[in-house]
């Protein structure tokens, strides 16, 4: 079972490499096809109309504008294998330090998203797959369809419009105070800050969930187990509790762990709607800025986060699940 | 019904269940199809009775109706009685499980992510491990497929699983569907005994079947299922020959047993979507004639029932020995929230 166990890791560790390698040349051909000008972009062109041509040579090696791209990728992949992730053009630090920054601002925000969604997506999918057809399912049904076929940074706008416009309860954007020192922002601050976008994350992630998890939970309703379940008298509650929740465990903790991409992917609109300094908003500025290893930092990071989900998810169904477990080998 | 005073446990009179389902996949319009079509037959106490069948003409859906398990998309009519009285959604809830138990016919009715010991005490746990271990022992189960999980279960041992849920509690009635494929043949006789044990005690059972060399063996009376009714009910002794037999199907079943001269009725059951009028037999019976495109009553003939117009017996009044008074032309539609329906 160990040699097992091994063979499935070092098998996941080779996918896992070949993925980042795979995202780093297409971010890379990206990058290098946009019609974007990094000086234009980050100098601006007054600035660069005052400058002279050997300042302007200066600038051009600095953003990497006169090294071919092959070159430039095998320098930066290089460099990446050593464990150098490089320096950010944008904010002359190591990209390194710099997603430690936006990460930890990120995954406050997304955690928290992340743990609404689930839990309350799982419980309203458990509650409409039991009750299909009745009004509670209809109602939770429209709720899902209606968000899922609302735009991310729609709903941010209007949770922004009603609750930091009109109702003035929470801050406009941002993670922190203006105007306050780094010493004096609170605990309190940064939850209040974090609060409406995690709650547009969450919102727009539970429709998802929701959605998938009474499907199967319509499935395990109608499934010959209940169906002897209910024939020998158990009642609605018990089969929710014995046959229902322990059936529906392991599809949802699947959409669970892959919905962790929809988060990052959800998180990069919510931050540039609320001006929130995290992974998402500098993956945006380092894309529109040619900020190119900011960019494939960030870009291999999320990916491996993705990655890493999934590969536990993985790993908890050959725990969870006694098929798997137990039945390993006879597959 | 029939040559016996004894009392009545389950009585299901002209039952009938049919499905709505779209036309087809583009169509929004639905259509009705009937699955099992005045169906009637009874269990005394002390009898096991076997309805027997091809499979599948829709025996299960017997069983799942009487229990009160069809899908929402079924509708049902006619009326069932259980010790004489009649049964209604609620009451028939309230018998599940505790007063008619049900043996299901496939591995697929096991919780596929719980242990089978844990599933046959079903949620009360401690005080009922000793008679689960009793049973399982009883039918060679060891001791560590307590802890097995249904996959990890062969066929035979998942029959005899489900067999022991039957045997768990207290029931008057036991409801079997198929249980015995998969088997061997020690094992098959052995829970086809218990079965008699349990009917001996004045319980019934009601044993849902495609093996009629088993049905003769162990049933009292034998009903037989011919596409969604019951043509003929008969004493297992009646198919001591077939003069004794009624109905040509039951006849010609008669005929294809080994014993019998192993010959062959040639055709098919009808699909329930081009059932013919009348007799559903009919097309392929050798005595077919106009008179049996008509509506064919359940009559009594000796001490069996059939359903042919070959017989001039006396009508079928199922509850003349009941103090129970209703009118013929007011079925009741049972359960009534199905009869509403759904959509799909």
């Amino acid at each position: 079972m160990t040699k097992n166990n091994l063979l499935f890791a070092g098998k996941n560790f080779i996918r896992m490499v070949l993925l980042l390698f795979a995202v780093s040349i297409v971010t890379f051909a990206l990058v290098s096809a946009s019609p974007i000008d990094p000086l234009q972009a980050n100098v601006g062109q007054a600035a660069l109309g005052s400058m002279s041509e050997a300042q302007k040579d200066k600038l051009r090696s600095y953003w990497g504008v006169d090294t071919p791209p092959v070159e430039r990728y095998v320098n930066w992949a290089k460099d990446f294998i050593r464990g150098d992730m490089g320096t950010s053009l944008q904010y002359r630090q190591p990209v390194a330090k710099v997603i430690a920054v936006k990460l930890a601002n990120s995954l406050f925000l997304m955690g928290l998203a992340w743990i609404i969604s689930g839990l309350l997506g799982f419980v309203l999918g458990v509650i409409a797959g039991v009750f299909q057809g009745k009004p509670v399912d209809k109602a939770i049904k429209g709720y899902s369809l209606v968000v899922a076929s609302t735009p991310a940074f729609w709903l941010a706008l209007l949770l922004l419009i009603i609750f930091s416009v009109w109702l003035k309860l929470l801050p406009i954007g941002l993670s922190v105070p203006i105007g306050v020192e780094a010493s004096g922002v609170t605990f309190l601050d940064r939850i209040r800050h974090a609060i409406l976008p995690a709650v547009t994350l969450s919102i727009t992630g539970i429709s998802n969930i929701t959605l998938h998890t009474r499907e199967k939970m319509i499935d395990i309703m109608e499934s010959d187990y209940v169906l002897f379940a209910r024939a020998r008298g158990e009642s609605l509650w018990s089969i929710i509790r014995r046959h229902g929740l322990r059936n529906v465990l392991l599809p949802a903790m699947t959409l669970q762990f892959a919905s962790i991409s929809e988060i990052i992917g959800g998180s990069v609109l919510v931050e540039q709607v609320f001006s929130y300094p995290g992974l998402g908003q500098a993956a945006v500025s380092a894309g529109t800025g040619s900020d190119v290893p900011l960019l494939m930092g960030i870009t291999l990071i999320t990916a491996a986060i993705v990655f890493l989900g999934n590969f536990i998810a993985n790993l908890l169904y050959g725990v969870i699940d006694p098929r798997m477990r137990k039945g390993g080998r006879r597959g | 019904m029939s040559c016996t005073s004894k009392r009545h446990i389950l009585e299901i009179d002209e039952l009938s269940v049919s499905f709505l389902q779209y036309e087809s996949g583009k169509s929004s319009r639905q259509i009705e199809l009937p699955v099992i079509s005045k169906l009637s037959v009874s269990v005394h106490e002390g009898e096991i009775v076997a309805v027997v069948g091809s499979s599948g003409s829709g025996k299960s859906l017997l069983a799942h109706a009487i229990l009160g398990l069809l899908p929402y998309n079924a509708k049902v009519a006619g009326d069932m009685y259980f010790d004489g009285e009649l049964l209604d959604e609620k009451k028939i809830a309230a018998l599940r499980g505790n007063k008619i138990a049900f043996v299901p016919q496939s591995t697929t009715y096991l919780d596929p992510l719980m242990t089978v010991g844990a599933q046959v005490r079903g949620g009360k746990e401690e005080d009922k491990k000793k008679k689960q271990r009793g049973l399982f022992k009883r039918y060679g189960l060891k001791e560590e497929v307590d802890g097995k999980y249904p996959f990890e279960c062969s066929g035979g041992m998942t029959r005899r699983v489900l067999l022991t849920t039957a045997l768990m509690g207290d029931p008057e009635l036991i409801i079997a569907d198929e249980p015995t494929p998969g088997m061997d043949l020690a094992l098959a006789k052995k829970s086809m005994e218990d079965f008699r044990t349990f009917a001996d005690e004045g319980k019934g059972v009601l044993l849902i079947t495609h093996d009629i060399e088993l049905a003769l063996e162990v049933a009292d009376r034998i009903a037989v299922f011919y596409a969604g009714t019951t043509i003929e009910e008969a004493l297992v002794s009646d198919f001591g020959s077939e003069e004794t037999l009624r109905h040509p199907y039951t006849k010609a079943l008669w005929r294809a047993l080994p014993q019998n001269g192993f010959q062959p009725l040639p055709g098919i059951q009808p699909y329930v979507k081009d059932m013919p009028q009348g007799c559903p037999f009919g097309p392929r019976c050798s005595l077919y004639s106009e008179k049996c495109q008509k509506e064919i009553p359940i009559q009594r003939v000796g001490c069996g029932t059939v359903r042919c117009v070959q017989y001039a017996g006396e009508p079928l009044a199922v509850h003349s020995h009941h103090h129970h008074v209703r009118e013929i032309n007011d079925r009741e539609i049972l359960p009534k929230r199905r009869a509403a329906g759904g959509q799909l």
